[in-house]
This record gives structure tokens, sequence and C-alpha cells, in this order.
């Protein structure tokens, strides 16, 4: 066993301390020791997308990096988009549209599509297919997230515009 | 899935980086974006007593673009390529490549350095490289060097680079003509069945230099030299076409896997190098 390391996150806004081994993957810190439990483990092996989080503004698979190199970094995982009584649009979308069936590969998806809507606010299906390519579902077929990801966007521009 | 025990660091500068390989050797590695490194280490397929982190080393995350040559330093992201209009202007077979590797989130953290220092045959940007005559800067205790892509893969895993040395830079002159990333892959996040670059340049009528090279064909990537010769002084007509993938297919050694048997992977490499050929010759 190697040395345990002092670490220091801001998960969801809040600042977490604690000593882990290095080898400590950042998806464990969180589940296990943070009971930050809506990041999901798929494939463990980078593929599925279920353990997506946005780090530092990317959004990154959580099976795939140590919690050492997220040091100092700020975290949000879908528990620090929205709640049940303060739905994310994503959220509200995914539910009224069908966009999860399982729920599994959910917060990965709607965490993952925060950050493509930001980056492209108003995509075409196309590109919410290929900036979501890295999230996988076993349930829906990808026709309702598409879908709900298409109906949040509307519902975001609109309430920015009335903002405006 | 949970590596061995390492130690972690996390140098802020290159010095740093330095002193411990000198002082490890062959038991630490430096970490780019680590989605190479970490799914091996998680398998146990590579096992790194000392980890060095390079995301605190500044002056590694650069893209300069000057009137003849472009520099990109080694910790610049695929997703850095592909946001970069600039780069996208002068030399869009980046980000057509780069928009074929793996998955957007894998793109934020995969890095330019760590694909090409890699030395898994089935990365794309090595292949890209070579076709781009680009140069690597390598860093060690004696200073800089620079090895051209196309002397810089041995084998599988095996490249010029020493252990105690770390990539810092490509540099490639800007290209010119008309350009095609293409590749075949089984589905997004996969590696190439095959894959082609092709960068070509057209006087009139008539092709007037050619590079190709292809990826996850052989042991290391395949730059061939008599695939783009046979292009040169045709028209890029049918006739000149085959020559080229004949040429190719000569200099590729594909073996049996999960992506196919050999002929299979042979026949895709013609179809893929052809399908390129004619998108960059449409472009040039
Ligand atoms: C699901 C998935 C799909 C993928 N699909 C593709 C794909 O289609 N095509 C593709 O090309 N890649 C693919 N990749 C790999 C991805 O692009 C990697 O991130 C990239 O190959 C390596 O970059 P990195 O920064 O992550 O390197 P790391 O994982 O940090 O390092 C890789 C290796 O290079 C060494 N290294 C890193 N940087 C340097 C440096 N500056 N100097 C010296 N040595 C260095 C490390 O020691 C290590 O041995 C995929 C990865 C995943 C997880
Ligand atoms: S659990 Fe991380 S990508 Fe599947
Ligand atoms: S809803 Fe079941 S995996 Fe996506």
């Amino acid at each position: 066993m190697s040395k345990k390391m002092h670490t220091t996150l801001k998960v969801n806004g809040k600042q977490e301390e604690f000593l882990a081994e290095p080898r400590e993957l950042l998806i464990y810190t969180l589940r296990e020791r943070l009971n930050i439990t809506g990041p999901h483990i798929g494939c463990e092996t980078s593929h599925c997308g279920a353990c997506t989080v946005t780090i530092d503004g990317k959004s990154v698979k959580s099976c795939t990096m140590f919690a050492a190199q997220a040091e100092g970094a700020e975290i949000t995982t879908i528990e620090g988009l929205g709640g049940p009584d303060d739905l994310h649009p994503l959220q509200e979308a995914f539910k009224e549209h069908h966009g999860l069936q399982c729920g599994y590969c959910t917060p990965g998806m709607i965490t993952r599509a925060t950050k493509l809507l930001e980056e492209i606010p108003n995509p075409t299906e196309e590109e919410i297919r290929f900036g979501m390519a890295g999230n996988i579902c076993r349930c829906t077929g990808y026709q309702n997230i598409v879908k709900s990801i298409q109906a949040a966007a509307t519902e975001m521009n609109a309430a920015k515009e009335a903002a405006e | 899935m949970i590596p061995a025990a390492f130690e972690y660091y996390r140098p802020k500068d290159m010095d740093g980086v330095l002193t411990l390989l000198a002082e490890h050797g062959d038991d630490a590695r430096v970490m780019a974006g680590g989605h190479s490194l970490i799914p091996m280490m998680k398998l146990r397929m590579a096992d790194v007593p000392h980890l060095i982190d390079m995301q605190d080393v500044g002056g590694l995350s650069d893209i300069e673009i000057t009137n003849d040559s472009i520099r990109i330093g080694a910790m610049v992201t695929q997703s850095d390529i592909i946001a970069h209009d600039g780069l996208s202007e002068v030399a869009p077979i980046l980000r057509e490549a780069a928009l074929q590797i793996a998955d957007p989130q894998v793109r934020y953290m995969g890095t330019v350095g760590g694909n090409v220092a890699n030395g898994d045959p089935g990365n794309d940007m090595p292949g890209l490289m070579q076709c781009l005559d680009a140069t690597f800067t390598l860093i060690g205790a004696d200073g800089e060097r620079d090895v051209p892509a196309r002397d810089f893969y041995e084998a599988a895993y095996m490249t010029a680079r020493e252990d105690e040395e770390v990539l810092t830079a490509v540099t490639l002159p800007l290209p010119k003509g008309g350009y095609a990333y293409e590749k075949q892959k089984r589905k997004i996040g996969d590696y190439a069945t095959a894959a082609a670059a092709v960068q070509i340049v057209k006087n009139g009528d008539t092709c007037v230099s050619a590079s190709i090279a292809m990826t996850n064909l052989s042991d290391t990537p395949i730059y061939s030299a008599d695939a783009g010769a046979a292009l040169v002084g045709t028209s890029v007509d049918d006739a000149a076409l085959k020559a080229a993938v004949s040429a190719m297919d000569g200099d590729i050694d594909p073996t049996e896997d999960n992506r196919g048997p050999i002929a299979f992977k042979k026949h895709v490499a013609g179809v893929i190098l052809r399908r390129a050929i004619e998108r960059a010759w449409s472009r040039a």
C-alpha cells in the first residue's frame, strides 16, 4: 500500500477533504467516500459514460480519473444540477419525454447533456447524437433521449431570452 | 478494477518531471490525460510504481501557428484541437481526425502528446503525424532533440523515446492542398479497423505531391511513400487509385484479431484509402 494523500475537492459547491490512496478512482471517492451515488458504475472500462461528472468545465468519466488528479478541482454531479423540488430543465425534460426507462444511464446522460448544451445551445439531432456518443443506454433506443435534450434546449433558450 | 498501488507526484515544472524520471527510471511513467494509461493500470497491464502527473507543468498546452509551421504542445487535448478556429483553418485534417477519436468525454482528456507517445498501433495521431511529416520534440537530462514522426515508431509500444525522456511538442509544416482522414470503426469509441490520412496537392489536373499514412494495420503506423508516389504525375484516375491502393497493400502487415481476419482488414484498408484519396483530391 502506498502512502495516503491529503486531497481537497469541491463537489457540488461543497468543500470536501479526505485522506486517500492515490490509486483511488474518483467514482469510488464520490460514491463510497462522499456518498454521492448519482454517478453510476456501468462498465468501469471508460466506455459507457454512466460515471460522467463535470470537472472544471469538462465532461469526464470518473472511472478513468484518480481522485488525486482532481485535487483542487470543482466537480458537479447530477445531485448538483437539481433535486426533486427544483429539477434542472434537462431533468424535467427527461421525465416528460420518457428519456429514461431503468434510469441507470440517466445521471451520466444528463450531466453530459448540460455541458453539450453549454457548448451548443441549439443542437441539431445529429449534433446531439454525436455529442452524446460517450454515453450508452441499453433501454431507450436513444430516440427519447434526443427528444428530451431538444425539449430542454428549447426551454432553456426561451428562459434565457425571457431573462434578457 | 483497481490498479496496483503507486506513488503519485504532481511536479510544477519540467525539471521536476525529469528529476523524478532520473530517480526512478523505468519504474516511473508520466501521465498526461491518463485515458490510455489508467485503463492499462486498471487492467494491471501497466505496472507503474511511480506515477508523474504532468497537469501542472506549464507551457505544454499552446498551439502556435506561424507562416510555415504549426507547433502543438504535448498537453493540448483532442477537444482543444477541435475547438481551435485558427488551426482548423490552416490544417483542417487535424480537426477531422480528432473528431474521429474516441468520444466527447475521452477527447476532453486525451492529449496529442499522449496519443503520439503511447505507441499503441490503434492510436490515430501517429499515422496522421506521419502523413503530415511532423517532428516530435523530446526533452531529457541532456536537453532537447527532435525525431521525425516517420522515424519514431519501432514496434507496438516501442518508440524512439527513451524512458527518461518526455515529449514536449509536435511541430509540422503547414499542410498544403486537399486532405482527408478516413476511419473505419465498429462503433464510436472504437479504434480503427483501418484508417487513412491523406494530404494531396494538385496543379491543374495533375497531382504534384501526395502523402499517405495508415493506422492500425501493422504494429506501427505505416507511412507509405510508394502509395503517395503512385499518385504523383497522374490525374488521380481509377488506374492511379488502384496503383496507390496496391502499393499501400504491400506496405501494411495486419494481424487477425477481433476486428477481423487479415484478408478483411486488407480489403477495408483498400476501401478506406480509396475514399480518403478521392475526398482529399476533391478538396485539393
Ligand atoms: C473509450 C476510449 C476510446 C478511445 N478511442 C481512441 C481512438 O479511437 N483513437 C485514438 O487515437 N485513441 C483513442 N483512445 C485513447 C485516447 O485518445 C488517449 O487519451 C490517448 O491515446 C492518450 O492520451 P493521454 O493524454 O490520455 O495519455 P496517457 O494515458 O496519459 O499516456 C499514454 C502513454 O503515453 C505516455 N505519455 C503521455 N504523455 C507523454 C509525454 N508528453 N511524453 C512522453 N510520454 C508521454 C504515458 O507515459 C503513457 O505511457 C481512446 C481511449 C478511450 C478510453
Ligand atoms: S463506468 Fe465509467 S465509463 Fe462506464
Ligand atoms: S434508461 Fe436504462 S440504461 Fe438508459
